[in-house]
């Protein structure tokens, strides 16, 4: 899945093949992909809309970096516009307040709520050093109150005593009054799953609200939830005030796209995901991850990111006129192997260039890796520099003491020499190429073919 | 209150809103590409997924309608195209009546249902005078043993169940032999709701069938995926795993009333073409309705049945 939905947006993004600043043509080409992947990804239609609208206005004129192109700097801006929607920063549970303080999980039927009340129950209880009673408000499902009772003995957290036949306000009531009475922090409520359409059960909740006061109110909700999410989370969150969002089954294979809807139309944080069905399957919900999920592009972020850190365009423009020329020396080799390791090696750069896949088969079967890299610079910095500028100084005696002086062997030193003579050529090829001829067919069309 | 009825009362609410964003759109204006692009957005906001609906936009962008046509007109024609690729799902669970018992096996990923819509149809097949028994087989889920107890007490058909922690496969093969010394017509065995992404569950549950089939090679004679109705695109991957793993024969949709529409159902036609036997519209022990295609498709759209 996120393998068809990176080929498709970096097919699109291979049309975009103007430089400078992002055209409105541009950006709305590259849109269309990004918005069938948001709507594969689950994201509430409504929301893709408003997203994308913003994603434009931000896009239009936004310079493109040069090492990139310009569909890439697309997908960034769409990312960290993701990543800033999801929350930006994570959002943490309040557990300040006179005790005991009270957490109202609710949500649709199903959703995990019971699970993760006992989660949370031991989250707070081992790690914040709350002590916490559990209780279930659920006299609609069969057996959930058992449910509970259970969970809170694998987790090590008291429970209420089940009283049969008392109503949910009630079992609230009677909750409070046994936190007070025998000093617990927290009281953590569970209740019956609801549909939001269903007023009686929405009143009835609202009522426990209410009375229960709740630091926070949070919305259980399942992470492979589709469109339909935009129409609960908003409905629970008018009804009844949310103060967070509990987003379970992220273990599963979804995209996940619904963190953004309920996000969107309710403004409230996503505090926590749960990623499993044991009691310590409880995570912080990290933004960013979210929208590398949701987009599916984490890669190409990252390397945007990296390209803006470590490309220095003056160098660039120096390589590439020295390629240009035909001209490279092991100075300019050295220079590309330091650049290349800043940017997290091979894999680092050829991410930046279209024609990824093929060239990394091609480096595969020419076995190049990173420590080599690091190799290959020590035995560069061991040569002189008039053997820097002309190899063909370098005769048997040279090769010995520049293996002795790098701490490695003259089969080493040999190897970087004729690499460096493979790179020469391809250099020469590159520049048969032509600027824009580079730019298309990137490490790939200058990379020795395999033979 | 029919059956019929109680599909339309169902799926009225989440049909309404795409019916009245149907009308809206036009009873203003005639059909032109901007219209059928904004029946589109209709389409994808009830999950039917970009694929699904761009097909359906396509198949009624070739449709001739008056330069005054009205949305029912418009309505009943994407009615008609979702019916048809519904029709063929149309199949109802027909439990193999020679079998004694047949096995129904029911799965999914966790909490869309299966316990509840197992105690729906026990109670179903009661009413329809068969034998049946309850097999627990989720011995990991908190009380799950205990829920299912509660559903066989509520249909009255016995529950056959193992201790907690116990071995799935093993109370699958005590449940039915204990259903067979009884002459039963029908064994249904609850299973723990488990992420079809998780191998190490899914080889669990691949390992059910093959330990029924010792007692009865025709056994499991159905199985069934239950399917929330609030779920997105990853029901494609879910019904394609369980597909592989435990050759699902059949689907069930529950929570049906609410505002979710279920449309992903219609994408799962169209790349599966497995029947959907069931809808649940609530959770209630009669809260379980056949699937009915062209109804369905009517109630998706905003029309009466
Ligand atoms: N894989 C996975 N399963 C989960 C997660 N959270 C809950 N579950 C499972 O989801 C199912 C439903 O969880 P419950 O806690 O019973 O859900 P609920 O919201 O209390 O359900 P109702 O009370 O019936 O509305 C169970 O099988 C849980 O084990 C999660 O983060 N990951
Ligand atoms: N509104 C509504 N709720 C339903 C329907 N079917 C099931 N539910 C509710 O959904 C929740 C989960 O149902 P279960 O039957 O426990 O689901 P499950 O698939 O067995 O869950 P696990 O065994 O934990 O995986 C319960 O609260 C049910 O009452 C339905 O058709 N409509
Ligand atoms: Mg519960
Ligand atoms: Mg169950």
């Amino acid at each position: 899945m996120f393998e068809t939905l990176s080929s498709r947006l970096s097919a699109a993004f291979e049309r975009l093949t103007k430089r400078g600043a992002l055209t409105a043509a541009d950006v709305d080409e590259a849109l269309k992909e990004v918005r069938i992947a948001l709507l594969d990804a689950d994201v509430a239609l409504p929301v893709v809309k408003s997203f994308l609208d913003r994603v434009r206005n931000q896009a239009v004129g936004e310079r493109v970096l040069r090492s990139v192109t310009p569909g890439q700097m697309v997908v960034k801006i769409v990312h960290d516009e993701l990543a800033a929607t999801l929350g930006g920063q994570a959002a943490g549970l309040r557990t300040d307040g006179e005790p005991p303080l009270v957490y109202l999980m609710v949500g649709l039927q199903g959703s995990g709520k019971t699970t993760t009340t006992a989660k949370l129950g031991l989250r707070l209880q081992s790690q914040a050093r709350k002590k916490a009673l559990l209780a279930s408000l659920d006299v609609q499902r069969p057996a959930a109150q058992e449910q509970l009772r259970v969970l809170g003995e694998q987790a090590q957290v008291d429970t209420l005593p089940i009283l049969a036949g008392q109503m949910p306000v009630d079992i609230a009531r009677r909750a409070l009054s046994v936190a007070r009475l025998k000093g617990y922090d927290l009281v953590l409520l569970d209740t019956a799953g609801r549909l939001h359409v269903d007023a009686g059960l929405m009143a009835e909740v609202a009522q426990v609200r209410d009375l229960a006061k709740p630091a926070e109110t949070l919305l259980v909700a399942d992470a492979l939830t589709g469109q339909d999410a935009v129409n609960s989370a908003k409905a629970f969150h008018d009804r009844i005030g949310l103060s967070g969002i509990v987003l379970t089954r992220v273990d599963g294979d979804g995209r996940g796209g619904a963190a953004l809807s309920m996000r969107a139309v309710t403004g409230c944080p996503i505090k926590l995901i749960g990623v499993g069905e044991k009691l310590d399957a409880l995570e912080e919900f990290d933004p960013q991850r979210m929208a590398g999920r949701i987009l599916g592009m984490g890669d190409i972020v990252a390397l945007v990111e990296k390209a803006k850190a470590t490309i220095e365009e003056e160098d660039a423009k120096k390589l590439a006129d020295k390629v240009m020329k035909g001209r490279f020396d092991l100075d300019d080799m050295a220079q590309q192997l330091a650049q290349l390791r800043k940017m997290g090696g091979m894999d680092g750069i050829m991410g930046l260039l279209p024609g990824v896949a093929k060239a990394k088969a091609q480096l595969a079967q020419a076995n190049i890796d990173d420590r080599m890299i690091s190799r290959q610079e020590a035995i560069i910095r061991s040569m002189t520099r008039r053997e820097r500028r002309d190899h063909r100084l370098i005769d048997a005696s040279r090769r010995r003491r520049i293996a002795a002086g790098s701490g490695t062997t003259v089969a080493d030193v040999n190897r970087v020499l004729k690499q460096y003579l493979q790179m020469s050529d391809m250099m020469k090829r590159a520049s048969k190429l032509g600027e824009k001829g580079l730019k298309r067919h990137g490490l790939a069309g200058i990379l020795p073919r395999p033979r | 209150m029919s059956w019929l009825k109680r599909l339309s009362q169902g799926l009225k609410r989440s049909a309404g809103r795409l019916g009245e964003g149907i009308a809206g759109i036009f009873t203003q204006r005639a059909v032109d590409a901007a219209t059928l692009g904004e029946l589109e957005e209709l389409l994808i906001a009830s999950d039917m997924g970009v694929a699904a609906s761009g097909k359906l936009r396509a198949a009624l962008a070739k449709r001739r309608f008056d330069q005054d046509a009205g949305g029912d007109a418009v309505r009943e024609a994407l009615a008609e195209s979702i019916a048809s690729l519904l029709a063929p799902c149309e199949r109802v669970l027909a439990p193999d009546a020679a079998a004694r018992p047949a096995v129904v096996l029911v799965c999914g990923v966790n909490g869309t249902g299966k316990t509840t819509t197992i105690g729906k149809l026990a109670a179903r097949w009661r009413r329809e005078g068969k034998r049946v028994t309850l097999a627990a087989c989720d011995t990991f889920r908190a009380a799950a043993i205990e829920q299912l107890e509660v559903w066989g007490r509520r249909a009255e058909v016995p529950v056959v169940r193992g201790a907690v922690g116990g071995d799935a496969a093993g109370i699958a093969y005590e449940a039915l032999t204990a259903a067979r010394a009884r002459g039963d017509d029908i064994l249904a065995i609850d299973t723990a709701g488990r992420l079809q992404n998780k191998a190490v569950l899914m080889a669990e549950l691949e390992k059910l069938p093959r330990v029924l089939a010792k007692l009865d090679p025709a056994a499991p004679h159905a199985v069934l995926l239950v399917l929330d109705a609030t779920v997105g695109q990853n029901a494609l991957s879910q019904v394609e795993v369980f597909l592989q793993t435990v050759k699902v024969s059949g689907l069930a949709m529950t929570k049906l009333d609410g505002t979710a529409k279920g449309g992903v159902l219609v994408a799962l036609a169209e790349r599966f073409g497995l029947p959907v036997h069931f809808i649940g519209v609530g959770e209630g022990i009669d809260d379980l309705q056949p699937f009915v295609a062209r109804d369905f498709a009517r109630a998706l759209v905003g029309l009466e049945p």
